[in-house]
């Protein structure tokens, strides 16, 4: 009887464990679905490297390489924020904060994690935007400069949070190992700590990296959305996530449009697997190489 | 004049003493008479009235004790009686636990090394450690070593390779490594990494040596070789191990000290401690009542 009883709940905690991935399957099954019939209209390659995003003309044109380049070309701006940033700051809080700052920045932190991204784009439309128009005198301040900024500032606490764990993860010998043959706190953190949660921090950096990618609501109000290849900062740019929420609700169900979207959608669903792979990689070897096991 | 104090401090065996430890003016108030006393078994480290709390909680209660040069001197005591906090405030890596607090003076050569003058890093590079987990970083076996030459300045490659092979030499494990000086310190044995460990502290030439409880993760092989090495190191330098283990500090010790509960409760040449214990209560640990 009993046995019977903890099989049933054995069998209840396995499906709901396995729905994530059935979820996971249902969704790329969409995307493949849907997405891949819009090669019947334009190849494979054209859709890839084509520099034309015309999905409204007449003969419409789905070149999505604008579209892939403006969402890494904001993504990479971001990163040269978020990284500075984020790494700063786990490095700051694990290494130099006192208890007591600890216990403000932290929430601090994690707040700024959690504040939804239409209030980013908010702040980026209202204030950032006009400041960078002034400040470098563009046409316009919604530009990939805009909305790398703000995105940089968003996924900066993914980034500092899982870095601080990661630091958190170097063991203290490694320290004290360094302190007792007469380096200073300086030379302990760049040389010992620092490559000791290295790929910690690079898997913190990719995971950051994917949030941007992802990001929707922001970039769309922000990053400018015109179609081109971005050649500076300053320009506007359209990313993939901006391009098929702006785009979808006006793309007739089963048009070529709408599969060019869904089309977009799995290019990027396969960019962020990789980055996700990417970090899972970086972060096993880095559990090797401290000598834990997985 | 001059000549005199120089050849004074030869004798004394204090011509590595580093200026640089002593920062600017402080270095003339450091210890007014130093020069002019008298030559004798003056002890290379000494504390004095040393109390230490963690928060509220005393650890260490009026520890007064020296440590002369080439010899080994045991402290042993039951767990929780002090003997590794005392160990780690030698060269104050204790400092580096949130929350503590010492009293007292530890002297190194004289000079106190809580005093603002002392730079630690520079006092740790003069008082190594070896710890009770063998802990080498995460790099290769001639990084381990090479490191703390470089964060000590050195600059030129043949030195510094000079002196790892040297290290590695004097720590008795040259021949075991010699092939493989690229591969990753963590793929040594346990004995191998403690002395590796134990050569990473000799590269960067320190004075005193602290070992904290250095066998208490080896097996008895490993301790046996790393027991032999404490002994050859004896002969250059001044070490203090914290050993749990009764047998062990017979075995490498000039001198023993006992501690119990946050005190120090005898002290005196091994032979004697171990043959007739003054205080009753090291007579109760090693003939193994308690502990």
């Amino acid at each position: 009887m009993k046995n019977r009883r903890e099989r049933l709940i054995k069998y209840l905690f396995a499906a709901l464990a396995f729905s994530s991935l059935a979820f996971l399957a249902g969704i790329v099954l969409v995307l493949f679905l849907e997405g891949l019939p819009v090669f019947r209209t334009v190849s494979p390659w054209a859709f890839l490297t084509g520099r034309n995003w015309y999905p409204t003309a007449s003969p419409p044109e789905f070149g999505a390489l604008p579209l892939v380049l403006g969402s890494l070309w904001v993504t990479a701006g971001a990163l040269l924020i978020c990284v500075p940033l984020g790494v700063g700051s786990a490095l700051y809080l694990h290494e130099l904060a006192g208890p007591r700052r600890r216990a403000v920045l932290k929430p601090v932190l994690e707040i700024l994690a959690s504040v939804p991204s239409i209030v980013y784009g908010f702040f980026g439309m209202v204030v950032l935007a006009p400041f960078l128009q002034n400040a470098f005198a563009l046409p316009i301040g919604l530009c990939s400069l805009t909305a790398s900024v703000i995105l940089g500032v968003m996924a900066s606490p993914t980034v500092a949070s899982i870095a601080e764990d990661a630091l958190g993860y170097v063991p203290r010998s490694f320290r004290e190992a360094s302190f007792a043959v007469g380096a200073d706190r300086w030379q302990t953190l760049t040389r010992v700590i620092m490559p000791a949660a290295g790929s910690g921090i690079s898997t913190a950096v990719i995971l950051g990296m994917s949030r941007a990618i992802g990001e929707t609501m922001t970039v769309l109000m922000v990053a400018g959305g015109s179609a081109m290849i971005p050649r500076s900062f300053f320009d506007p740019v359209r990313p993939m996530t901006a391009a098929i929420a702006a785009e979808m609700g006006e793309a007739p169900v089963g048009s070529s449009h709408y599969h060019a979207l869904f089309a977009v959608a799995l290019l990027l669903f396969l960019i962020t697997f990789l980055f996700n792979i990417a970090a899972e990689l970086v972060s096993r070897r880095y559990r090797l190489r401290l000598g834990l096991s997985r | 004049m001059h000549d005199a104090v120089i050849d004074y401090e030869r004798q004394m065996g204090m011509e590595n003493f580093h200026p640089s430890l002593v920062r600017g003016p402080a270095g003339a108030d450091a210890e007014p008479g130093r020069e002019r006393r008298p030559p004798g078994p003056e002890p290379k480290l000494t504390a004095r009235g040393v109390n230490f709390y963690y928060g509220s909680k005393q650890a260490l209660r009026g520890i007064s004790i020296g440590f002369s040069r080439r010899r080994v001197t045991a402290i042993i005591g039951p767990s929780g009686c002090g003997k590794s906090t005392f160990i780690r405030l030698l060269n104050r890596m204790q400092e580096l636990v949130p929350g503590t607090r010492m009293e007292g003076e530890i002297l190194l050569d004289g000079m106190d090394i809580m005093s603002p003058a002392c730079d630690p890093p520079e006092l740790r590079k003069r008082v190594g450690m070896v710890f009770q987990k063998p802990n080498p970083f995460p790099k290769t076996i001639y990084e381990n070593i090479a490191y703390g030459l470089e964060v000590n300045g050195a600059r030129d490659r043949n030195l510094i390779e000079e002196k790892v092979v040297d290290s590695l030499k004097k720590a008795a494990l040259w021949g075991e490594v010699k092939d493989r000086l690229k591969d990753s310190a963590l793929g040594l044995s346990g004995g191998q990494q403690q002395r590796l460990c134990i050569a990473r502290c000799l590269a960067v030439e320190p004075e005193v040596i602290l070992f904290d409880e250095p066998c208490a993760s080896l097996d008895p092989i490993s301790t046996g070789k790393v027991e032999e090495l404490i002994l050859e190191l004896k002969k250059d330098y001044t070490i203090v191990i914290v050993t749990h283990n009764m047998q062990q500090a017979a075995r490498v010790s000039d001198r023993t000290a006992f501690f119990l509960m946050g005190e120090l409760v005898e002290e005196g040449d091994t032979e004697r401690i171990f043959k007739a214990p003054r205080d009753r209560r090291t007579e109760d640990y090693i003939t193994g009542r308690f502990g």
